[in-house]
């Protein structure tokens, strides 16, 4: 990684993406870049377009201008099961786990696009070694889990589609401090074992001391950027969250 | 007969009818599970049904009642019935998806909806220009081989009725239950969005289940000539309703749901005509739709609809 924090190998790219809901303009020619290997935090208020950019990257919502590249390849036109297939999984704003479904078969839901296998077996042992409180909980229906449990569950269905990037939305979501650190601190792990990472967070402490980058969005506009340790010395990042409350508030 | 009789004769003909309502309400709860689209179309698709495996075995040279048939003829004519139906239908119920329910998908409020009644219409109106307004006599092979159980009897048309219907909803649930794409569609039906980031392709699931419910209306259908020994442009109506109050008492969009309210209109349709009055089914099914519909509209299993935030 060179010294302003660009990375050297691209893994993800947002060139100029402008992305609406109808006549809702949410994302305003927004640029990122996320190297591989990295972990990545995108900062923001509330409706700054924050999920929206994790939308956009699974496919779920279109650009309507820009290019997003994922490992040199243009992919905004193409399906959300084919991204995935290429290696992106997310773990989605509140967990939106199949409630009604066993934490195993949400586990095999997250290796959907892969064959069942060797692989598949060694992924489950991953997610089982990371997360023991899953193997414990594996018949039990996702529903009936606690919030930090269904976090585990959360993530390690993402790990399940052997995934080159995952991206988090909120993962420290409605978690109780001590259970955010330990959340966070498995995040730095599976990073440490090769996975890309982008992750949305509104509690910035947290995410700037595990991401190696941030950008700032507000409004839809990449307002900051750069290493966790310049945005952390950065006063505008909190005037940042304010200004955007007093707009959302 | 004693009145223990009349009510187990009443059980057994509830359990014929009702495996037939069975059939049909795991069609519209198949849907909605996964749309939330109440699918009138379904009512005529089983009617449809009917009339094709009408011609099925009059092409296999079965007409009236004065065929029949025994071992492996009689195995193998219902077989073909039941599979050409099946597919017949199942494909219909596709195409009904493809051409005029795929283009509204992204259309809020009732369009689909209305659309589905209309494609209903199209389909009894052709039905009616075809075939006529008079109903048909509907070819019934099986022997008559009857079983007395105390006054009651059984007939072994009804015993190949609960055979047929457990078989199918057996193999829908283990299907459901196990395969991939069994687990896709319960996973859409839950929450669609997030199926779709697992890399579930939606469209697919949802052309899985208009196949399967629509192929269970057909054989529904089939069922209905065999059992009444007629079929009609009509049917659809009253047993697409009735089916639809089934799927509503189980809980619509749940599947074991749908089997047990199929079940219970069956025998309630059956009780209430034999210690009530014929005329007063419609009005005692109905209002159990509309209590259900205020008082529990989760159904007697709870909801199933989509967990959406
Ligand atoms: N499906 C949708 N249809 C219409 N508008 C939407 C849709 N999803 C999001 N929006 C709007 O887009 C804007 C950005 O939403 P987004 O979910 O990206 O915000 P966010 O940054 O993730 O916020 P939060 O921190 O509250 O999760 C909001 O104003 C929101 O109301
Ligand atoms: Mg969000």
């Amino acid at each position: 990684m060179s010294s302003n924090g660009a990375p050297s190998e691209l893994m993800l790219e947002f060139k100029d993406v402008d992305t609406f809901y109808g006549d809702l303009h949410v994302l305003k020619q927004v640029n990122y870049t996320i190297g591989r290997g990295e972990i990545v935090s995108l900062l923001g208020g509330n409706a700054s377009g924050k999920s929206t950019t994790m939308k956009t990257i699974m496919g779920v919502v279109r650009p309507a201008r820009g290019t997003v590249t994922f490992d040199g390849q243009q992919i905004e036109r193409l399906p959300t099961a084919e991204r995935v297939r290429r290696g992106i999984a997310p773990v989605l704003e509140a967990r939106r786990l199949f409630t009604r479904m066993t934490v195993f078969e949400n586990l095999e839901m997250g290796a959907y696009t892969r064959k069942r296998g060797a692989e598949f077996d060694q992924d489950l042992e991953r997610v089982y070694s990371l997360f023991p409180r899953v193997k414990e909980r594996q018949a039990q229906v996702a529903g009936t889990l606690s919030g930090g449990e269904q976090q585990m569950v959360a993530i390690g269905r993402a790990l399940m589609a052997r995934p080159r990037l995952i991206c988090m939305d909120e993962p420290s979501m409605g978690l109780s401090p001590l259970f955010v650190e330990q959340v966070f601190g498995i995040i730095q792990e599976i990073n440490r074992q090769g996975t890309t990472i982008f992750m949305v967070e509104q509690n910035a402490n947290m995410a700037l001391s595990v991401a190696h980058r941030a950008y700032v969005l507000q409004t839809g506009q990449v307002v900051l950027s750069g290493t966790a340790a310049e945005l952390r010395q950065n006063p505008s990042i909190r005037e940042a969250y304010l200004g955007e409350m007093q707009v959302t508030v | 007969m004693t009145t223990a009789d009349l009510l187990l004769q009443q059980v057994i003909n509830g359990l014929s009818l009702g495996a037939m309502y069975a059939l049909l309400a795991l069609g519209f709860t198949l849907v909605y599970g996964i749309l939330e689209l109440i699918n009138f179309s379904h009512f005529n698709v089983f009617m449809l049904g009917s009339f094709v495996g009408l011609w099925t075995l009059q092409a296999m040279g079965i007409s009236g009642q004065s065929v029949v048939l025994y071992g492996l003829p009689l195995v193998g004519v219902l077989l073909v019935a039941f599979a050409v139906v099946m597919l017949f239908s199942g494909v219909l119920g596709v195409v009904i998806e493809r051409i005029s329910l795929r283009p509204l998908r992204n259309v809020k409020g009732p369009a689909a909806m209305i659309t589905t009644i209309g494609v209903s219409y199209i389909l009894f109106n052709i039905i009616l220009l075809v075939v006529g307004a008079d109903s048909k006599n509907f070819p019934n092979p099986l022997p008559a081989v009857n079983f007395a159980i105390g006054g009651a009897v059984l007939r072994l048309r009804e015993l190949l009725i609960w055979a047929v219907s457990l078989l199918l909803m057996a193999t829908l649930y283990v299907f459901v239950q196990r395969s991939r794409l069994g687990k896709a569609m319960r996973a859409t039906a839950q929450d669609a969005e997030a199926a779709r980031m697992m890399g579930v392709e939606v469209d697919r699931v949802i052309v899985t289940a208009f196949f399967l419910g629509s192929a269970l209306a057909g054989a529904g259908g089939l069922i209905f000539g065999l059992y009444y020994n007629f079929t009609s442009f009509i049917i659809g109506f009253t047993a697409g309703l009735r089916a639809f109050t089934a799927a509503v008492l189980g809980g619509i969009g749940n599947i074991p749901g749908a089997m047990v309210g199929g079940v219970l209109i069956g025998l309630i349709e059956a009780m209430g005509g034999q210690f009530i009055a014929v005329e007063w089914t419609d009005v005692i099914i109905f209002s159990i739709l509309v209590l259900v519909l205020v008082f529990k509209p989760a159904g007697l299993f709870g909801t199933l609809v989509p967990n959406k935030s």
